[in-house]
């Protein structure tokens, strides 16, 4: 190997480096791992109550830089399957053919598009939602709640989004009575930096 | 007769044979109306609850029926110059009727009590959950549930054909024996 070819690698190789830099923020991965993550839904029983549940199987990853907050993004896969609301006869039912069909659509996933702060906390993320086969924008709000080193050295961040989703965009139609045409979707997330 | 004889059922038998019939009949029907309904329908979360409390007393019938069975004398094959392969599947096919009873209240069970929760019978007594499940237990004994029950609704329509064939082309006394007390 001559030397003009050990030149060329090393700049190509701080260039890649450089352009890895410039074009992601730190990496992070959502702890799933230590369940410091929550995908939950509310909807409303008979316009009467709250009914509440999660989704207990997800993953996903994030890029976030407090320096450069907007080039953050975001990727969640959810496995429908896993839904729990703490009722085994109501859960085959949210499986089946009547809401999510989950033998044909064991998958949700949200990624983003964009994602801007309004503040050091405050954030808007846009971006593309999957469920039962049916792909939506939408954009909905993000906080912060903080962020820094944990005890065992590492390094976390953690955000949560609300969104309420119209359950007949993604092809749900049951009725559950006018008080219950739309489910409040929220996501706690931790991600540890990679 | 309260009892089996050598030729005949006995009363108890009798009304446990035509009462489970006509209550597993009853609570296939129901059991198809059911998950029909939707969510506004005033019967949606009775009609659920009638399934399994009924299904419940009639799992208390079968172990009653089972030990009466096992207690009590069987009576003779009605028809003594039946081939033997017929006999033989007689006896399968009746053994396939005890297993499908069996394992379709076992299923039905084992889908409403997969969160832990017992199962109200009439509200006047609980059946307890297992104190372990397995991974989306309500929809693996869900789908069993379904096909098991057609299962044995198909078989049991055979067996009463069956029966029927003994009655108008054997002419022997095989529907009768399950109809009516000899004296």
């Amino acid at each position: 190997m001559n030397k003009q070819m050990i030149i060329s690698g090393l700049l190509a190789f701080s260039v890649f480096i450089g352009i890895n830099n410039t074009a992601y923020a730190a990496q992070y991965k959502v702890d799933v791992q230590g369940a410091h993550a929550f995908v939950q839904f509310k909807i409303k029983h008979l316009g009467y109550s709250w009914l509440l549940g999660r989704f207990n199987t997800f993953d996903g990853n994030f890029n976030y830089d407090a320096a450069k907050p907007n080039e953050s993004q975001i990727a969640i896969d959810i496995d429908v399957t896993s839904i729990d609301s703490n009722h085994a006869e109501r859960d085959k039912h949210l499986k089946g053919k009547d809401f999510l069909d989950v033998n044909k659509f064991p998958n949700a996933k949200f990624v983003s598009k964009n994602i801007t702060f309004t503040d050091e906390k405050n954030a808007v993320v846009t971006g593309e939602f999957t469920l039962k086969g049916v792909t939506k924008s939408i954009s909905f709000n993000v906080e912060k709640i903080g962020e820094g080193n944990d005890p065992w050295g590492g390094y976390r961040v953690g955000f949560s989004g609300t969104t309420s989703l119209k359950l007949s965009d993604y092809g749900i139609t049951y009725n559950l009575g006018p008080a219950s045409t739309h489910v409040d979707m929220a996501l706690h997330i931790e991600g540890i930096r990679q | 007769m309260i009892k089996n004889t050598e030729q005949s059922y006995g009363l108890i038998a009798i009304i446990l044979h035509w009462v489970m019939a006509i209550v597993i009949f009853g609570l296939f029907g129901l059991g198809l109306y059911m998950v029909e309904l939707s969510y506004y329908d005033a019967w949606y979360k009775g009609s659920l609850d009638l399934h399994k409390s009924i299904g419940s007393l009639l799992a208390i019938l079968l172990l009653i029926r089972v030990f009466w069975r096992t207690v009590n004398l069987q009576p003779e094959h009605a028809d003594s110059s039946a081939a033997s392969i017929e006999v033989k599947a007689a006896y399968f096919g009746h053994l396939a009727l005890y297993i499908l009873m069996f394992l379709l209240m076992l299923s039905g069970y084992l889908i409403s009590t997969a969160d832990g929760r017992a199962i109200e019978v009439f509200n006047v007594f609980s059946l307890p959950a297992l104190p372990f499940s397995i991974d989306n237990q309500e929809d693996i004994f869900g789908e069993i549930h379904f096909y098991l029950a057609w299962t044995l609704i198909v078989l049991a329509t055979g067996h009463g054909f069956a029966a029927l064939k003994h009655h108008f082309i054997n002419k022997n006394n095989t529907l009768k024996r399950m109809l009516f007390v000899s004296k």
